[in-house]
């Protein structure tokens, strides 16, 4: 007996909708909230028809307030609803920062497990799109220092819609940010029936033999580029790995592959110093020190704020960073 | 809009009421629990304030001269209502069926301070300030879309309303209608800072007008004004009328905490002249009088089964086990993470022991 799964090419937006929509339907505790999300459909679409599906009393336009719009979806879960907040912008979350990292986080603990606040909070970042100043900040290292939350970064709609399902599904609050260079950069194949993937699993984008580059959310497209271009140019292979969850991050997954190649780089836009890398790196050196045949190398963005637009294209890692990091790992 | 918003008061500083406030509303019963109530909360502070001079507690924040405002409004919630405390609440969450015991491990840097018993919803104490404004309101908003008649009451001072999370508490509830009592104790002095440093403006109450809320201000040190306007917000929220935006005015006697010396920025004889005029405890003794209700053996009675109550909770709560260092990890999320587990192996393996 065969069971056939339907399928249909989604966009990483489309792959996001879709989970929302997999979600309110199953669960009716389940509440869309934040600004734009309701009768506009949410400013990049993410919550188009929604409103219409479900109606205003469960995809709530919201006033704008960040603060606010955390903080009432903690009094909201707390007493048993399930959240999805918006935030319009990642840059947009920080008036929101204290109820995330004073509430939030902290009420399930707090309250030795009598409350919890299972919120997802989903916002969309990272520069590439032209968007205004303030628009386009990387800051997960903020959250992913935060005890008590969990952070996940899609880069395709097949991830984002079973990693969104399963952030609702976890009991924990998640981060849910949104590459927006990835909104409409690819349309993969995306069964319609629900699924899900796990948190704080990687995924393998393209085996190799003699460098793992990790990387996540936008800088996945940017590193793909660079693999296939040093590939044609000269005799390497390089294993790609799209980290997906940064906390809990996927240990096993960054051993295996740097316990294969013995070399290792990391991308991200995010500003370098206290980036997300470091911890990659520290995880290389619990797991994978002996096996190393080159210093673990990294490009990331420089540590300034994130540029307005004319500059973005310098502030962005390049293939050409990503190629030069890779030649020096590799002759070493 | 001091004239817009006079200060409500059933019970004047003789002891006398109001002929119009309608006091038949209420038995001499209840005057009388009202008045156990206040002595029992105001006996708890007293005591703690005494352990930890003596270092049996750590820092501690007083309430003393606030009773009529946290029992009062306390006292108008049921069961299955939602409470918001700060720090300074003690009052209040006793009167809603907090465990004393447990109040008393809060100052003693225990979690399990901030857990009340089960069933009766009363949130571990906001730190952060007016932060538990919006939660209040998304508590209420969830009571609201399940079509239940429970409503949120949350406390906060008058520091709390120069914060951002107080106007976006407020606004939240009021576009959304939900069903949640926002309850300021306006004791003058957010630790230092007097309220005319504060605000502009000459009331609190007033802020209501902003979000089209009804809005009132009473004497906060006043019970029984404490307890109808409270009685009548909750009842309005229970029939689906929207918030309410409350301001008791009331003063703390003592220190913001037992690490603060307030004579540095206020006269204190200020406080020892109202312990003798507009006391909440002395106010409803001078009324029990003037009613004939008084009897020394009765209020010598209250205070012996109280002093009796505060030394076994006290006892319960030195002689509770020390700390497991389990509490360190557990409840961070619902499974420990892996870099979690490593963290407690790795300790655990130092301590000599096994997880």
């Amino acid at each position: 007996m065969t069971t056939s799964v339907q399928m249909k090419k989604m966009t990483m937006i489309q792959g996001i909708n879709d989970a929302m929509r997999t979600m309110l339907a199953e669960d009716e505790n389940v509440l869309v909230m934040g600004q734009d999300v309701g009768v506009n459909g949410g400013v990049f679409r993410a919550t188009e028809g929604l409103y219409e599906e479900f109606g205003k009393e469960r995809i709530i336009d919201t006033p704008l307030a960040e603060s606010g719009i955390i903080g009432t979806s903690i009094g909201l879960a707390v007493n048993g609803f399930k959240p999805i907040a918006e935030m319009q912008f990642f840059g947009f979350i920080y008036p929101a920062f204290n109820q995330i990292m004073t509430h939030a986080t902290r009420i399930r603990q707090r309250s030795m497990g009598r409350y919890t606040a299972p919120i997802v909070i989903r916002a969309p970042y990272g520069a590439g799109v032209k968007a205004p100043e303030i628009h386009s900040d990387s800051v997960e290292a903020l959250f992913t220092h935060m005890p008590g939350i969990k952070v996940v970064v899609p880069s395709n709609a097949y991830d984002a819609k079973g990693l969104l399902i399963e952030s609702v599904n976890d009991p924990n609050p998640v981060l849910f940010l949104e590459p927006m260079r990835c909104y409409r950069s690819s349309r993969v194949e995306v069964p319609e029936e629900k699924y899900t993937i796990k948190l704080g699993k990687a995924a393998v984008r393209k085996e190799g033999e003699d460098i793992s580059v990790f990387t996540w959310g936008a800088m996945t497209i940017e590193t793909m580029k660079a693999v296939e271009q040093i590939e044609k140019e000269q005799n390497v292979s390089c294993e790609v790995i799209d980290l997906r969850t940064l906390y809990p991050m996927d240990k096993d997954t960054i051993a295996a592959s740097v316990q294969k190649t013995g070399r290792a780089l990391i991308v991200h836009e995010a500003p370098a110093t206290g980036g997300v890398s470091g911890e990659v790196m520290s995880v290389i050196n619990d797991t994978s020190f002996l096996y190393l045949r080159s210093p673990v190398e990294r490009v990331c963005g420089f540590d300034i704020p994130v540029p307005v637009y004319s500059l973005e294209n310098e502030y962005i890692p390049s293939p050409e960073k990503i190629k030069n990091a890779i030649q020096r790992s590799i002759s070493f | 809009m001091l004239d817009k918003f006079p200060m409500q008061q059933i019970l004047n500083e003789e002891g006398k009421v109001n002929p119009d406030a309608g006091i038949d509303k209420i038995s001499i019963e209840q005057i009388k629990h009202f008045y156990y109530l206040m002595l029992r909360a105001r006996l708890l502070d007293k005591k703690s304030v005494k352990l930890q001079r003596q270092g049996r507690i750590g820092t501690y924040v007083q309430y003393e001269g606030q009773e009529a405002a946290q029992v009062g409004s306390a006292a108008a919630l049921e069961k299955g209502d939602w409470m918001f405390p700060t720090y300074r609440d003690h009052a209040a969450t006793l009167t809603f069926g907090h465990s004393m015991r447990n109040l008393l491990l809060n100052w003693r840097g225990r979690i399990e301070g901030g857990l009340p018993p089960e069933g009766i919803n009363i949130f571990p104490p906001a730190i952060p300030i007016a932060s538990q404004l919006p939660h209040a309101a998304g508590a209420a908003w969830a009571e609201k879309k399940r079509g239940s008649d429970r409503v949120s009451l949350v406390y906060f001072g008058d520091g709390a309303t120069s914060e951002g999370d107080f106007h976006e508490g407020l606004n939240f509830a009021s576009v959304f209608q939900v069903p949640a009592v926002f309850f300021n104790q306006n004791n003058g002095f957010a630790i230092s800072v007097p309220m005319e440093k504060q605000m502009n403006t000459k009331t609190i109450a007033q802020k209501g007008l902003g979000y089209d809320m009804e809005c009132a201000r009473v004497d906060g040190n006043d019970i029984l004004a404490v307890y109808f306007a409270v009685k009548e917000a909750v009842e309005r929220a229970r029939k689906g009328e929207g918030p309410t935006l409350l301001e008791a005015v009331t003063w703390r006697y003592g220190a913001h905490t037992t690490a603060d010396d307030p004579s540095k920025y206020r006269d204190q004889s200020e406080s020892e002249k109202r312990r003798e005029t507009t006391d909440p405890l002395l106010r409803l003794e001078r009324y029990l009088k003037n009613e004939g209700e008084w009897e020394d053996a009765w209020t010598a009675a209250l205070q012996e089964d109280i002093n009796k109550e505060i030394e076994t909770a006290l006892e319960e709560m030195e002689n509770y086990p020390e700390p497991d260092m389990s509490q360190l990890f557990d409840h961070v999320f619902d499974v420990p993470t892996w870099t979690i587990q490593e963290q407690i192996d790795e300790h655990l393996a130092v301590k000599g022991r096994k997880s």
